[in-house]
């Protein structure tokens, strides 16, 4: 445990010693910034739409703000993750400090938990500074805070898989560039992969919409907490950290 | 320290290391010599625990390598071929976390960092960026790294390449200094590291142990026969003659030139001592011993006649 903790704490640091951090940091908020503008508006000129031509009740904070929001958020993370996780072992490898890590009394477990939690952290980091947008919701309206902490629960579980198999793909390659874009397009397919759910019949279409990495983010988004999927993100992500130590254990029989 | 019991390694059908036998005491420096692809690099990572054996044991600090990879790490300090630098750290907070990682406890770190660096001399650059120090810096960054945390055995892969003369001159006496607390093993091709830091040799060719002994045995051992070299003011043909009439001795070759005439005497290895017979003669033919030196076959020599022979 102590030794996860070495290893997460130096590469969490060094995401702050580069600028990678500072980038992808910046940029998140600029966009989340320009997105919560967006839906804040686009649900202020609908309510009040609704209220002059007496439509009833418009459209309630959670379905006009929250879940575009956070839905939006979790797309965001799908071109953000690659940058976070590439560097995490292709660049040991490719300045061979791998060897450092191979030779030092610590299990291959813990070098790959201390590495998957040092991203995680930064991603947690991340989600920590958009708790702006609820906070202004929470100053001027009276939004649910449900659906507000389990999006952030699913954000963060979905994220946590982005993140397994970006580690994944960082171990197999010393070419970082390489990593991330099989990290993209491994998460860009896992998002879509429902899309041919109509197209291939109940069986194969119910398999298809049960590994779709949205669907499951779905019933967080509504506050609701689901046990089914979260054990599918838990086993999603541990899938891709037991890959990564598959990896690379083969690095000593090579 | 380090015992090696028909340690076999092999990669699919090829055979990197085959059935190495050697044991390394306490506080000694043994050098490991062969050439690119010999198997010194295997030998090493099996020996950190990088890598497990395909056959054999080793045991190094009385830990096995394969069923206690974790206690023989613990008693290691490794320094790979490229230093395992990170460079975004300053050098102090690199070997903070490679002596943490060691396993060394919290309240101890500081002062084995300190030591560390004031053993490798890096006190100049302790709070810079390793990314911005020169080879040689990060070479010795490297080097503490490896004895940070105090470990009993120290494996060291080329341990001087990449730095400047008078730097090599100092990690080499660092290494000696070492020695005696640590046991060490160091890989080189630069013949003349071995003879200025080991108190053994073992040479490795295509994974097979070729030699191992002290240098001077080594020396001995090889060079079959003696060779003497002679300066001389004149050289008479009678003179020449009258060398070569001296039983045992194998052949003479003269070369002359404005300076000084030079003779090559080669005596058979069964003869006796013959240096005061070859000086009565050049003495008594007037050829003016200026010079009279017993020829060493340097490493470089031994080194090639070890790994190019097959008949030792």
């Amino acid at each position: 445990m102590k030794n996860i903790w070495t290893i997460a704490s130096r590469d969490f640091k060094s995401y702050f010693t580069s600028p990678i951090a500072y980038i992808l940091i910046a940029g998140f908020l600029a966009i989340m910034g320009w997105m919560f503008f967006f839906n804040l508006s686009y649900f202020n000129m609908q309510n009040m739409q609704a209220l002059q031509m007496n439509l009833g009740k418009g459209v309630s904070i959670t379905d006009g703000i929250i879940r575009p929001l956070y839905g939006n958020m979790n797309v965001i993370f799908l071109f953000l993750v690659p940058f976070i996780t590439m560097r995490l072992l292709a660049e040991e490898r490719k300045n061979s400090t791998i060897q450092l890590l191979l030779t030092a009394p610590v299990s291959l477990a813990e070098i790959i938990l201390g590495k998957f939690l040092s991203s995680f952290l930064l991603v947690l980091v991340m989600l920590a500074l958009t708790a702006t947008y609820p906070a202004v919701l929470f100053l001027f309206g009276n939004p649910d805070p449900g659906p507000i902490l389990m999006s952030y629960l699913g954000t963060a579980l979905l994220v946590g898989c982005y993140l397994a198999f970006g580690l994944l793909f960082s171990a197999m390659t010393e070419n970082q560039i390489v990593a991330g874009a099989l990290t993209f397009a491994f998460g860009l397919f896992f998002w879509l992969i429902n899309w041919a759910a109509q197209s291939v019949g109940s069986t194969w279409g119910d398999i298809l919409n049960y590994l779709s990495l949205i669907n499951h983010y779905n019933n967080f988004s509504q506050g609701v907490l689901n046990s089914t999927d979260i054990i599918y993100y838990l086993s999603f992500i541990g899938l891709g950290l037991f890959l990564t130590h598959r990896v690379l254990d083969s690095f000593r029989w090579r | 320290m380090i015992q090696v019991q028909n340690l076999t390694k092999r990669y699919g059908p090829r055979t990197a290391v085959d059935s190495l036998n050697f044991e390394v005491r306490r506080g000694e420096i043994v050098g490991f010599l062969g050439p690119n692809g010999a198997g010194k690099s295997t030998t090493m990572k099996i020996l950190t625990g990088f890598m497990p054996a395909t056959e054999g044991t080793a045991t190094v600090a009385g830990f096995d390598v394969f069923d206690s990879p974790i206690e023989v790490k613990r008693n290691i300090g490794f320094l790979p071929e490229n230093p395992p630098v990170y460079t975004e750290m300053s050098v102090e907070d690199y070997l903070r976390f490679t002596t943490r990682l060691h396993g060394v406890e919290k309240s101890r770190i500081e002062s084995a960092v300190t030591t560390a660096i004031e053993k490798t001399v890096l006190g100049d650059v302790r709070k810079r960026l390793i990314g911005n120090l020169s080879k040689g810096y990060r070479q010795r960054v490297g080097i503490a790294q490896a004895i940070a945390h105090n470990p009993q055995v120290l494996i060291l892969d080329e341990p001087t390449v990449g730095l400047d003369p008078k730097q090599i001159i100092e990690i080499r006496k660092l290494i000696k200094e070492l020695a005696g607390e640590h046991t060490i093993i160091l890989s080189t091709h630069i013949l003349p590291e071995v003879t200025a830091t080991c108190d053994r040799v073992i040479v490795i060719n295509k994974g097979r142990i070729a030699a191992q002994d002290t240098l001077d045995r080594l020396t001995t051992r090889i060079q079959q026969g003696r060779i003497y070299s002679l300066a001389v003011r004149n050289l008479t043909p009678d003179g020449i003659a009258a060398i070569r009439a001296i039983p045992g001795i194998k052949a003479v070759s003269d070369s002359a030139s404005t300076a000084e005439s030079r003779l090559t005497v080669e005596i058979l290895p069964e003869a006796g001592e013959v240096r005061d017979r070859i000086t009565e003669t050049v003495v008594s033919h007037r050829m003016g011993l200026l010079e009279f030196v017993a020829e060493k076959l340097s490493l470089e020599e031994i080194f090639l006649q070890l790994t190019t022979e097959e008949n030792l």
